[in-house]
């Protein structure tokens, strides 16, 4: 990113987890960049979770090694803990505590106490945008307020970096915009987010992303070169009544090699541009009579798909 | 290290005021066991249904059966000199038991020749009948000397002298064991509980990430129970005194010393048994059953260790709540000082380091 590298705060080599015969993270290696939101896409089960919780300390790897601010995850994961802050993907606040109560209990957890705590209290109600609501129990926050309250509660100790595993599951758009607002927040003030999600307009948000399928790390880049998987103009949106039924039919015409259907429209993809105009003129003979025909940019879903497709044709 | 003991402390006493199930369970239940079984769980037999069948009629044989309705046991369902009319009354349940005094009672007794007294008992019911004769044994025993006296001749008194519980009352000698039995059942499900909740809901695994270390979150977890429990055997003691007329004879120090070594091995236990559930349910019956059964059948309280096999007697041991509850009677009937029930004390400690060092081992290994 800049011209004088600074060491990465997370460095993965070869990173593996297996739980028995399952290979849940299988040999992974990345580097995280400080200052960055690296983002984790996957579906679920693709091992996402399972390598936050090596990199938190919480899980020992079967092999490889990783380390995180320098400090490496088998050995010295109690120090690890203390520096970073982790937010789990099941909800990690009290129900039956106000967010006060919560942040002090968390706040505690880090050893924060007396004028420090007060003031880190304070910056986090304020951050989070829950001034009207310090004596409200959290079990009656909206899923937005919890989610927020849950990300500056892993904060509280000033930690360079973040993890969030899969942060804003169950919560409204709306919600999950102001929680990316917060995040973006963060960024500025000098933090490094490592976040895991399966929602493409998250992984849209981040610097760099991880795409992660079944356990292997297939990808790594920042979306726009993600994105140069597909050279320019080989994408196109083709809308018609019925495309669903149409699918079959474009799938076998010459120069098109993929076909995904999103919504009510199918996104082709054509082995290169020049085929464009064979397509428009063959759509007809596929029951498409009345389509209309666009080159769009393709989409982070659009070259998951490709990628995981590639990855599983080679693995076959 | 401290500090973060206490954040975990505050948080379950927060917790706690904010869950009156809990609190009651740990602060209501223990009373409301205390009530419970100190009327119901009672071994005193009174008003034993008494047919008594005199067939002498004299002064002596009068003098016999009044004693009998005077002890305040027995109530009298019937009296004549047919001894026939018997088969009926055990049949319907109306006698327990019978008095048959025999012709001749009066006038061999004058002689100072040896008679024999008839008496009839319900055996349906072994431990009542066992009560029974043994009441009925003490009545005659100390009424024939006297009206043997009353007639001149030899004065042979028996008079039984019973130690530490004089009115042999159930409730004191239940109270000790009752304590036992409260403290172990709330304080195991208690912390079994508030630990397996954390899991279920998912708190734990955020609780993992932060630097809290197994023993800091074991001792703030603990700490507001301990306390609890504390307050809880101090309630229970004095609805004892108030309701049933139990009183600590000896140290209240020592009681309190005793009892807060007990609940700490208790709440080790509960940790234990939150090692091995995933949800509250298995917790709770885990924690009911692992404290609960052994407290009630195999620590003395009910059923006398010393009467049991001699397998049943070792397998005993391994119960804490037979130690205290022993150290229990001795301070509390007794009020014996440590000299007596020291290693009572012993057992528990041992007991106790060792069931918190394998908690924290395994609450370790799960973390």
């Amino acid at each position: 990113m800049s011209s004088a590298p600074a060491p990465p705060v997370v460095t993965a080599r070869e990173l593996t987890r297996a739980f028995g015969p399952f290979v849940a993270v299988d040999s992974v290696t990345f580097e995280v960049r400080p200052g960055e939101i690296f983002g984790f896409l996957g579906s679920n089960g693709a091992g996402k979770t399972t390598t936050i919780r090596m990199l938190c300390g919480l899980l020992a790897p079967s092999s490889g090694s990783a380390s995180v601010l320098g400090l490496d995850v088998a050995r010295d994961a109690a120090e690890i803990k203390r520096r970073i802050g982790y937010m789990s993907q099941r909800f990690s606040l009290y129900n039956d505590l106000t967010v006060e109560e919560n942040l002090r209990f968390w706040g505690g957890a880090y050893g924060l106490f007396g004028a420090r705590m007060a003031e880190r209290e304070e910056w986090a109600v304020e951050t989070a945008g829950l001034q009207a609501s310090r004596r409200t129990l959290v079990r009656s926050l909206p899923g937005g307020f919890r989610q927020r309250l849950a990300l500056v509660a892993a904060l509280l100790h000033e930690p360079p970096i973040v993890f969030l595993d899969e942060p804003t599951g169950g919560v409204d758009p709306e919600a999950r915009r102001r929680f990316w607002d917060l995040i973006d927040e963060l960024v500025a003030a000098g933090k490094t987010v490592f976040v895991t999600t399966h929602y493409m307009d998250e992984a849209e948000r981040c610097h760099r992303v991880a795409l992660m399928h079944a356990g292997r790390l297939l990808a790594l880049d920042s979306v726009p070169g993600l994105k140069r998987v597909f050279p320019r103009g080989s994408i196109v949106e083709v809308a018609c009544s019925g495309s669903a039924r149409a699918m079959a039919g474009i799938e076998r015409l010459p120069g098109v090699s993929e076909v995904a259907l999103f919504g009510d429209a199918l996104h082709v993809v054509l082995s290169e541009p020049s085929a464009l105009p064979s397509l428009e003129r063959s759509l007809s003979e596929t029951g498409c009579a009345d389509a209309t025909v666009r080159a769009i940019s393709p989409s982070l879903e659009d070259v998951f798909i490709r990628v995981i497709a590639t990855a599983e044709g080679r693995m076959v | 290290m401290l500090r973060r003991t206490l954040a975990v402390a505050v948080k379950e006493l927060l917790q706690l005021r904010r869950d009156p199930r809990t609190a009651f369970t740990l602060f209501g239940m223990p009373i409301a066991l205390l009530l419970l079984y100190g009327y119901a769980l009672s071994f005193d037999v009174q008003h034993i249904r008494l047919a008594v069948v005199d067939q002498d009629g004299s002064r002596a044989a009068r003098d016999l059966a009044d004693s009998f309705l005077q002890s305040g046991y027995f109530d009298l369902v019937s009296h004549g000199g047919d001894p026939r009319v018997l088969d009926r009354l055990f049949d319907t349940g109306k006698a327990q038991a019978a008095l048959v005094i025999p012709a001749k009672y009066g006038s061999e007794l004058a002689a100072r020749r040896p008679s024999t007294l008839q008496f009839v008992l319900d055996g349906s019911d072994s431990q009542t009948a066992t009560t029974i004769l043994g009441y009925a044994r003490q009545i005659v025993g100390s009424v024939t000397p006297v009206v043997r006296t009353g007639t001149g001749n030899a004065a042979v008194v028996q008079a039984p002298l019973v130690w530490y519980n004089p009115d042999l009352s159930s409730a004191r000698f239940l109270v000790p064991g009752l304590l036992a039995f409260i403290l172990m059942v709330t304080s195991v499900i208690a912390t079994a509980l508030a630990v397996v909740r954390e899991k279920e809901r998912g708190t734990m695994e955020s609780l993992r990430a932060t630097p809290l270390v197994a023993i800091e979150l074991l001792v703030g977890k603990t700490l507001p129970y301990l306390l609890l429990g504390s307050a809880a055997t101090a309630g229970t003691l004095v609805t004892a005194r108030l309701l049933f007329d139990v009183r600590v004879r000896g140290s209240l120090l020592w009681l309190a010393a005793v009892s807060l070594v007990f609940l700490a091995v208790s709440l080790g236990w509960g940790i234990l048994v939150s090692t091995i559930a995933e949800t509250q349910q298995v917790a709770f019956q885990l924690g009911l059953l692992s404290s609960m059964l052994p407290t009630f059948i195999l620590s003395g309280f009910i059923f006398p260790i010393s009467s049991m096999p001699r397998g049943l007697q070792l397998i005993t041991h391994l119960f804490p709540a037979r130690y205290y509850l022993t150290a229990l009677r001795e301070i509390i009937l007794k009020g014996a000082g440590p000299e007596v029930w020291w290693n009572q004390a012993v057992g528990l400690v041992v007991y106790g380091v060792a069931v918190l060092a394998l908690a924290t081992v395994r609450t370790v290994r799960s973390l």
